[in-house]
């Protein structure tokens, strides 16, 4: 317990970190995709360019803070996120620039980004349905609105509201049938479920295999990621609403922050991520699907066939949040 | 007996701490226990109160065994009380609650009731609700003492009641203590090794060494009538002369003749006889003389040590007003009640 | 007069430790200037009243628990012998190191409906559980007492082994068996340090946001996170926040109030220890079992299911976690130097400063620990971020936000150090002639060593699991062993996290063995 060693210790470690780095200009990242889903594409980044990318993980919401509190002086080029609801709110602090970019515009679909091209969807992530095959018919499923009719009491599994997938599916919901429908709709889910509430996709899936419950709705790389471990998995996903509406998609995508000092660069960037390899790397690395629909699919993830997708902006999904958040809350939604 | 305590030994790592004590109490009679340190006074105090086991022996209280061979009654079923010498007061109850701990069968008003009582009548009426960080010492050891005899314990145990007070305040509160024992009609044994504390409150002092009692008796036979040369040397202040018996009750010292006690068993050939400060008086007409090596004042009176014509000294109390200086030669001569003797020192 | 010279530089000390603490708590405060009526319509009536009740529940089962679990436990180590009473005085330490988050995934993954155990009965007995549902507030409240009881243990068994022999005999003599020796002396001294571990446990619990979400149990800090991350609304959240600040601080004022004068009571260092009861037959098998059993349930079980997960994803253990390990290693351990060196700054502020203002300002300090952590992080960067970009880059954020959530943890321990210290030792050590540092290193330290150690074995493993502010306020590329669990958790990939949660365990593992060893000397 020596106080005078513990100062200079301290002390060592602040100038070990205040080091400079060597290359000049690196690129900022403030990422809530996590690192395994994004280090490898950024040191790809950096052997074709020389350009070095740095970054730091954390939860969207805290970021967006972090940007605002650093104002001018933030470091931050990019902020990158696993959901469109979030870049939204960035860009209602006014912390994403509108960026001119012909490839992006290109490269990825017009509800997938920005009509005003603040940010831009890199992968796709659909929410729909999975079932258990031993007891369900496939032919008895139809839409996310029909998993509230009393057929499937004790019957459906869901995860917790807290998860903005959740969050946006709801919004989105009320975007496309109003808000008085959607909370009878919810409430409905609510009276049919099986189980408590589940804290994330896996342990849903997990309870569907295990027979607790019968049908869910989840993001299908957590599928994904399941049977690449175990191909026998016992759970089958279900495109929902084909024909009314279209599955649910967010979007893993980021913005150039309005303080960047050198936004052409990043623009660079995110035009590099929304093509070729790059692209084909993001989705795959995590059975999502490329926001580029010119890029190809994992095969895994091909293998779950195609499916007609919901093409309201998803802008949509961030400016009714809130209202849905409430709504959930209202309806007992946990 | 009240208490009795019968061959009472305790080793502790193979050494006797405890060796064969006997000695008894009367009802309400009050006890000390004087001694160097590490003789055995605090180990005698508690086996008595049962923290501590007898090896051979018995201890009895009103007729009643405690301690003896194969058996032990636990101290918290002995109704025997015990202060503790740094008054060990509970630092989370106030003096109050200190006092109401022993009293945990009665009703909480009468708890309440007999512990105000037991604090006023130690002087405390006003300190009831102080907790004992906020207490003097002498505050302190006035609840430690209550708080022993709230529940009226059918035996009193002092362990060095009086140690770290001041000398004023300790004196007060012997007499006090003296007082209130006695008014209550407890039966008590202190350990102290201040023996004026031991004269003013005991009936019966033991002197105890290396785990043995030298010797049980009053405080006056404990003075005048030691069983020892170490009681005699610990008890009071003492010198000694040679002197020679002849075995008739006369002996012949250089202070002059001597009677011996007439219960005394007649000594013969060279003996010591010790003289006490008092046994020394100052006489202006005696023609034996002694010179002043060392004088100290303490007030009332005057002790003296003085050298006789042989070299030898001895001590003598005078009165404050005979004021002589060191150096000077005065006249003395012997007034002993009881000479006591021993056989003569190599 | 001595007093008075002294009393400012107390306040100002005071005031500098508090600032840390305060800078988030104003937020939450300041929030309040302009309330989001229409979010706060919707909460009173939708939310409020269910997440306030679950809290109010959650609080009282964890810190009755933990209390019963702690106290218990320090009871039969302190005053018993029984075969491994040795290795359990310092091993029922060890599921400090295990992180609240993941004991709560491994229970759900393994307690669950879908998960091995359940599965297992079904198969083998056609036992159907679902009734027994672990993702629920009791079953929150378990995993956050198994977590969180070695605060009380920690500090009962300290509390419990100064106990003096003296005592002992004397209530023995005033009637009372070693039973109501322990019920009535033993257990009231005890009692503040019962509070302080209590009060500790409460406010985690309050804080926690790792466990109850894991569960999916609604309580105050998850409609905070709720209000902020869903509702796009920090301004709500905070406000949230701060009801949660009036809340901790009215009852940490009623229990400082409800102790009273007792506070006054300092104790001599106890010269002789009561001796250990040894136990024997089915008495010494039954306090094993039950040390193990508890041990088990909260560490080792939960370690070896951890390894096994671990094991199946080896393949990610590369040079990186090496890293990993060292800078959790060296931001505990450094964390915990500054937050133990401001608790003992804080202590002896605390106990010099004269008026109520500095003492307000003190206990200000340590109510961070009831923020959640990431409310809390961002309520110290932002201002400090003010600052404009100076501390960019750097670890000083970090340590400061560290400083305003543990200083509470360490001050506990400390503040209970020095009030054993008797004031006639600071005037005995004064007439020596050693006065100021001399007189810290050379009278109070060795006095107040067990208590510094244990402040700081509680702050370092709290650090060694800490997320939030780490996440928040770190630099560029540092990475720590509870940011590694972030990263693959926020995706729900919790088997990849049981990788860096078992070298949490591991890494956190030895400094609590050596530390709770040396303690045994000290203590």
């Amino acid at each position: 317990m020596n106080p005078a060693g513990a100062l200079a210790r301290v002390a060592l470690l602040l100038t070990l970190v205040a080091a400079p780095a060597l290359s000049a200009d690196p690129l900022v990242v403030y990422s809530a995709r996590n690192e395994q889903l994004i280090k490898p594409l950024f040191d790809r980044y950096t052997r074709e360019t020389g350009i070095e990318v740095r970054f730091t993980t954390a939860d969207a919401a805290v970021l967006i803070e972090r940007i605002a509190a650093e104002g001018r002086n933030s470091p931050a080029d990019i902020l990158m996120t696993v959901d469109a609801g979030e870049l939204w709110r960035a860009t209602e602090r006014g912390l994403l620039r509108p960026l001119q970019s012909r490839v992006l515009a290109d490269n990825i679909p017009a509800h997938l980004r920005d009509p005003e091209g603040r940010w831009f969807g890199l992968s796709m992530r659909a929410r729909t349905l999975a079932y258990d095959p031993r007891k369900v018919d496939a032919a008895s499923l139809s839409t996310y609105e029909a998993l509230a009719e009393p057929r499937w009491k004790g019957k459906l599994c869901l995860r917790t509201s807290k998860k903005v997938y959740n969050q946006s599916l709801v919004a989105m919901l009320i975007a496309q049938q109003g808000e008085a429908r959607t909370e009878q709709v919810v409430r409905g889910w609510i009276a049919n479920l099986a189980a408590p509430v589940f804290a994330n996709d896996t342990q849903l899936l997990e309870a569907i295999a295990a027979g607790q419950c019968e049908v869910g709705i989840v993001n299908t790389y957590y599928l994904g990621r399941i049977l690449k471990d175990r191909p026998e998995f016992p759970v089958k996903l279900y495109w929902a609403n084909q024909g009314s509406g279209g599955v649910h998609v967010n979007i893993s995508g980021a913005g150039v922050v309005t303080t960047s000092r050198q936004p052409a660069a990043a623009q660079r960037f995110l035009e590099w991520l929304s093509a070729g390899e790059a692209q084909r790397f993001f989705a795959a690395v995590n059975a999502e699907y490329p926001a580029n629909p010119a890029v190809g699919l994992d095969p895994l993830v091909a293998g779950w066939g195609t499916f007609e997708s919901s093409q309201i902006n998803l802008g949509k999904a961030g400016t009714l949040q809130p209202q849905a958040v409430r709504l959930m809350d209202r309806a007992g939604y946990r | 007996m009240w208490l009795e305590v019968a061959g009472a030994t305790r080793h502790f790592d193979g050494r006797a701490a405890l060796d064969g004590l006997d000695f008894g109490l009367a009802e309400g009679e009050i006890g000390c226990l004087l001694g160097p340190s590490g003789c055995g006074k605090t180990t005698t105090l508690r086996c008595i109160a049962g923290l501590e086991t007898l090896d051979q022996g018995r201890i009895l209280c009103r007729d009643e065994l405690l301690s003896g061979p194969g058996m032990h009654r636990p101290a918290h079923r002995r109704g025997i009380g015990l202060v503790f010498q740094d008054h060990a007061l509970f630092p989370h109850l106030s003096a109050l609650g200190n006092v109401e701990f022993g009293l945990s069968q009665l009703p909480p008003a009468e708890r309440r009731r007999r512990a105000s009582e037991l604090l006023e009548r130690v002087g405390l009426a006003d300190r009831l609700d102080a907790f004992p960080g906020q207490l003097s010492g002498g505050q302190q050891q006035r609840v430690a003492l209550a708080r022993a005899l709230a529940p009226s314990p059918s035996l009193l145990l002092m362990d060095e009641p009086f140690a770290n007070l001041d000398v004023a305040l300790r004196e007060r509160l012997v007499g006090e203590l003296g007082a209130l024992l006695r008014r209550t009609g407890t039966t008590a044994l202190v350990v102290t090794h201040e023996q004026q504390d031991a004269f003013t409150l005991a009936d019966r002092i033991g002197l105890m060494r290396e785990g043995r009692l030298e010797q049980w008796a009053t405080p006056y036979d404990l003075y005048h009538r030691p069983a020892s040369r170490f009681a005699a040397e610990f008890i009071g202040r003492a010198s000694f002369i040679p002197a020679c018996c002849n075995g008739s009750g006369e002996l012949q010292s250089e202070l002059g003749p001597l009677r011996e006690d007439s219960h005394a068993t007649h000594c013969s050939g060279p003996v010591d006889v010790l003289l006490r400060p008092d046994d020394v008086v100052h006489d202006d007409d005696s023609p034996l003389k002694a010179r002043i090596v060392e004088r100290s004042f303490r007030g009332a009176d005057f002790l003296y040590t003085l050298e006789l014509s042989s070299g030898r000294r001895v001590l003598s109390i005078v009165p404050s007003h005979h004021d002589h200086r060191v150096g000077e030669a005065i006249g003395i001569r012997l007034d002993t009640d009881h000479v006591i003797t021993f056989p003569a020192a190599g | 007069m001595t007093r008075l010279t002294r009393a400012p530089a107390a306040t100002v000390v005071l005031a500098l430790l508090a600032l840390p603490a305060l800078l988030p708590i104003a937020a939450t405060v300041l929030a309040w200037s302009s309330p989001e009526t229409g979010i706060w319509a919707h909460q009173l009536e939708y939310v409020l009243p269910r997440v306030a009740l679950n809290t109010l529940l959650l609080v009282f089962w964890v810190g009755l628990g933990s209390l019963l679990l702690g106290a218990g436990l320090g009871w039969l180590v302190a005053f018993h012998d029984f075969p491994g009473r040795g290795l359990f005085s310092w091993a029922l330490l060890l599921p400090l190191a295990v992180p609240g988050y993941v004991l709560a995934v491994v229970a759900a993954g393994t307690l669950d409906y879908a998960g091995p155990v359940q599965s297992w009965l079904r198969a083998v007995g056609d036992l159907d559980l679902q009734r027994l549902q672990v993702r629920s507030l009791g079953g929150a409240a378990l995993v956050l007492i198994l977590t969180l009881y070695p605060y009380v243990y920690l500090l009962a068994r300290v509390a419990f082994e100064g106990a003096s022999r003296t005592m002992l005999e004397v209530a023995m003599t005033l009637g009372e068996d070693r039973r109501g020796h322990f019920r009535r002396v033993v257990l009231p001294m005890a009692r503040p340090a019962l509070a302080a571990g209590v009060a500790l446990v409460c406010m985690e619990t309050v804080a926690d946001f790792g466990v109850v979400a894991a569960f999916n149990v609604d309580t105050l800090t998850t409609a905070i996170y709720r209000t902020w991350y869903g509702l796009f609304s920090l301004q709500a959240a905070l406000q949230l926040a701060g009801l949660l600040v009036v809340v901790v601080m009215a009852t940490a004022w009623l229990e400082r109030r409800s102790r009273g004068r007792e506070a006054y009571a300092a104790t001599r260092p106890e010269r002789e220890r009561l001796p250990r009861r040894r136990l024997r037959g089915a008495r010494a098998w039954a306090a094993m079992l039950a040390a193990l059993m508890v041990l088990g349930l909260a560490f080792l079980l939960p370690v070896l299911q951890l390894s096994a997960w671990a094991w199946q994803h080896a393949a990610d253990l590369d040079a990186r976690y090496l890293d990993f390990a060292l800078r959790s290693l060296g931001v505990a351990g450094s964390g915990a130097l500054l937050v133990v060196a401001a608790a003992l700054l804080h202590g002896y502020a605390l106990a010099r400063a004269g008026h109520a203002v500095a003492r307000g300002l003190g206990r200000l300090a340590t109510l961070g620990y009831a923020l959640p952590g990431a409310v809390l992080a961002v309520g110290v960067f932002a201002p400090l971020n003010a600052l404009g970009g100076l501390l960019q880059g750097t670890l000083v954020i970090m340590f400061i936000a560290y400083l305003a959530r543990f200083l509470a943890v360490a001050a506990g321990p400390v503040e209970g150090g020095l009030a054993r210290i008797h004031g006639g030792l600071d005037e005995a050590a004064a007439t020596l002639g050693s006065s100021g540092p001399a007189r810290l290193r050379r009278v109070h330290l060795p006095l107040l060593k067990g208590s510094l150690l244990v402040a700081a074995i509680l702050v370092f493993v709290d650090l060694m699991k800490e997320l939030p502010i780490t996440l928040m306020t770190r630099p560029f590329g540092f990475e720590t062993l509870s940011v590694r669990i972030f990263e693959m958790a926020a995706e729900g990939e919790w088997t990849r996290a049981a990788l860096p949660a078992v070298m949490i365990v591991l890494v956190g593992l030895l400094p609590v063995y050596l530390l709770s060893r040396r303690m045994d000397h000290v203590a």
